[in-house]
């Protein structure tokens, strides 16, 4: 026993010089930092790019050049995170002949560092999504489907945190009620909870327990309804929660050319994201740190 | 011992007297486009090549021929193309619904909106089933008394579109009211069961057509309309489709 505290004591204070050293190097001269989110949202086994007779979305899209994209976005900032906001599965006959094994196993190649679960992951019903499970060398996160019942509880977490240049992110993920979009002999004895209160939870977690300095909402609610404002959705959510600095959107195929900007419960800026669908677009959100108290008395200054 | 708290000491008294706190002070956002300007990573797309190859073969090995081209808006209140999924089904699926429950299927009913692309002229493929039936729907057979499948008829008066039937025939006149209707031949009767088969799209109340929810029973025959229109193109060789008379309308 006490051999083990040594050690970890040890362990510990080699980590503290390094951090100790770096700090002071850089003591009372202001630095910055950047942190860069990239999102996908309703790739739906989208793979290959459309072929220039497409009559919508002629030569867009495609995994492979993706890749390309994301590694050099990942080579100017390393401090990068590619997040998907669900609905992997279900749009093309790779997903017919494989059951998702390839769309898991080319998002691990890109790295992706989270996903979310969309409806349509569940169309090969939740022992076909568990199957694939070992494929993905990313975390799924979804805070609202309780998973205990069912075969898929201990391998979806609520949320996760990431350190990336001494800056911690926070991501959680929600879904949208299943009854209605899926049958339930799919999703069997998965429950949907009210993902408002959660995302109200989860945020209060992340913020004062886990202390990030970036909580985002990963989610496949759908942007907005209409016709149904009650709905939840990602701009009810928005307006319902606090410490939440980005929502990455899904279900609703909603391409928009640029994030929206929402005020939260306390009147502070969240921006919602979302890009369409099939691959067709990468969404970028750039947050800058800086530890000038001066610049940051300003507020946050947002560039869409 | 000593010296190594007194080094974690020193470093904690370091970082707490001097710890930058860092404040998000900018953001940026932005979507980029993914086209053609983008050279594809070739790690990723050498991974993708075999799986495409193997999809695309067999997407595109010859199944059966088709005599001519056939479209859903080829005939007012039955078309070839129709005809041919309805009956598809009820060739493909009684089997199946026999062996679980002794019935015969008598009525086949899907929705004209479901027939989503062409049958061209030519040879049919697996891809030529994906293109009409890109959905994951499957066929559902529900036990409907004759009183609820007077309701199905009605439906179909009031739509006066061509959704594909079997199994059934439907007469009516210029003004689209019921001259005659029979199931096998036979007028229907109100207190008898019919075994009627769709897909769970619309017995799950797509289309409005609610008279399914009446049936006394749900069988679920996990069997995708898609690969039932696969297995069908795999048992004949030729398709040569044509309208009739099972639902009609007299001038």
């Amino acid at each position: 026993m006490k051999r083990r505290d040594f050690l970890q004591q040890t362990a510990a204070s080699t980590a503290l010089i390094g951090l100790g050293g770096l700090t002071l190097s850089s003591f009372n001269s202001t630095t910055q930092k950047k942190i860069t989110i990239l999102h996908t949202n309703d790739v739906h086994s989208h793979i290959d790019p459309f072929g220039p007779d497409d009559g919508r979305n002629a030569n867009k899209g495609g995994v492979a050049r993706r890749a390309s994209l994301v590694e050099s976005i990942r080579k100017e900032n390393p401090n990068t995170l590619l997040l998907d906001a669900g609905d992997i599965f279900q749009g093309t006959p790779y997903f017919n002949y494989y059951g998702g094994e390839l769309e898991f196993k080319l998002m691990s190649m890109l790295k992706y560092d989270a996903a979310t679960i969309g409806n349509h992951d569940f169309d090969n019903g939740i022992d076909g999504l568990y199957a694939q499970l070992p494929h993905a060398k990313f975390d799924f996160i979804s805070a609202n489907y309780d998973f205990s019942n069912t075969n898929l509880n201990t391998h979806v977490k609520p949320y996760k945190t990431f350190v990336k240049d001494g800056i911690k992110i926070g991501i959680f993920g929600l879904g949208i009620e299943l009854d209605g979009l899926v049958t339930k002999d799919l999703y069997k004895e998965t429950v949907y909870l009210n993902p408002t209160e959660i995302a109200q939870d989860m945020s209060r977690i992340l913020k004062e327990e886990e202390h990030c300095d970036l909580v985002i909402c990963l989610s496949h609610l759908g942007y907005n309804y209409r016709n149904n404002p009650d709905k939840p959705s990602d701009l009810t959510l928005a307006r319902a929660t606090k410490d939440i600095d980005l929502i990455i959107g899904g279900h609703t195929h909603t391409f928009l050319p640029k994030p929206t900007i929402e005020k939260n419960s306390v009147d502070k800026n969240v921006l919602v994201n979302q890009v369409g669908c099939y691959g067709l677009y990468l969404g970028k959100i750039d947050f800058f740190f800086d530890s000038d108290k001066n610049k940051s008395a300003d507020g946050t200054t947002i560039i869409v | 011992m000593n010296k190594k708290y007194f080094i974690i000491l020193l470093t904690l008294v370091i970082l707490t007297s001097c710890k930058q706190e860092m404040h998000l002070t900018r953001i940026e956002g932005k979507r980029i486009e993914i086209n053609d300007s983008l050279a594809g990573n070739q790690d990723v797309e050498n991974f993708i090549k075999p799986f495409r190859e193997h999809v695309n073969n067999d997407l595109d090995s010859v199944l059966a021929y088709s005599v001519d081209t056939y479209t859903k808006n080829d005939g007012e209140l039955n078309t070839a193309i129709g005809n041919f999924m309805a009956d598809a089904v009820k060739e493909m699926a009684s089997p199946v619904f026999k062996t679980r429950t002794g019935n015969n299927i008598d009525i086949v009913m899907l929705n004209h909106g479901g027939i989503r692309s062409i049958l061209s002229k030519g040879d049919v493929t697996s891809r030529t089933a994906y293109q009409i039936m890109p959905f994951e729907n499957s066929v559902v057979v529900t036990g409907l008394k004759g009183a609820s499948v007077k309701k199905m008829i009605n439906y179909l008066q009031k739509a006066k579109r061509a959704h594909p039937i079997s199994g059934m025939s439907i007469k009516l006149n210029a003004d689209f009211e019921l001259l005659e209707a029979n199931v096998d031949g036979e007028a229907i009767d109100d207190n008898k069961t019919y075994y009627v088969a769709t897909n769970d799209y619309l017995y799950n109340g797509g289309d409005n057509m609610s008279f399914f929810r009446e049936g006394d029973s749900l069988h679920t025959l996990d069997y995708k309309i898609r690969n039932l229109l696969i297995d069908y193109f795999k048992k004949v060789d030729t398709l040569d489709l044509s309208a009739d008379d099972r639902f009609i309308k007299t001038n």
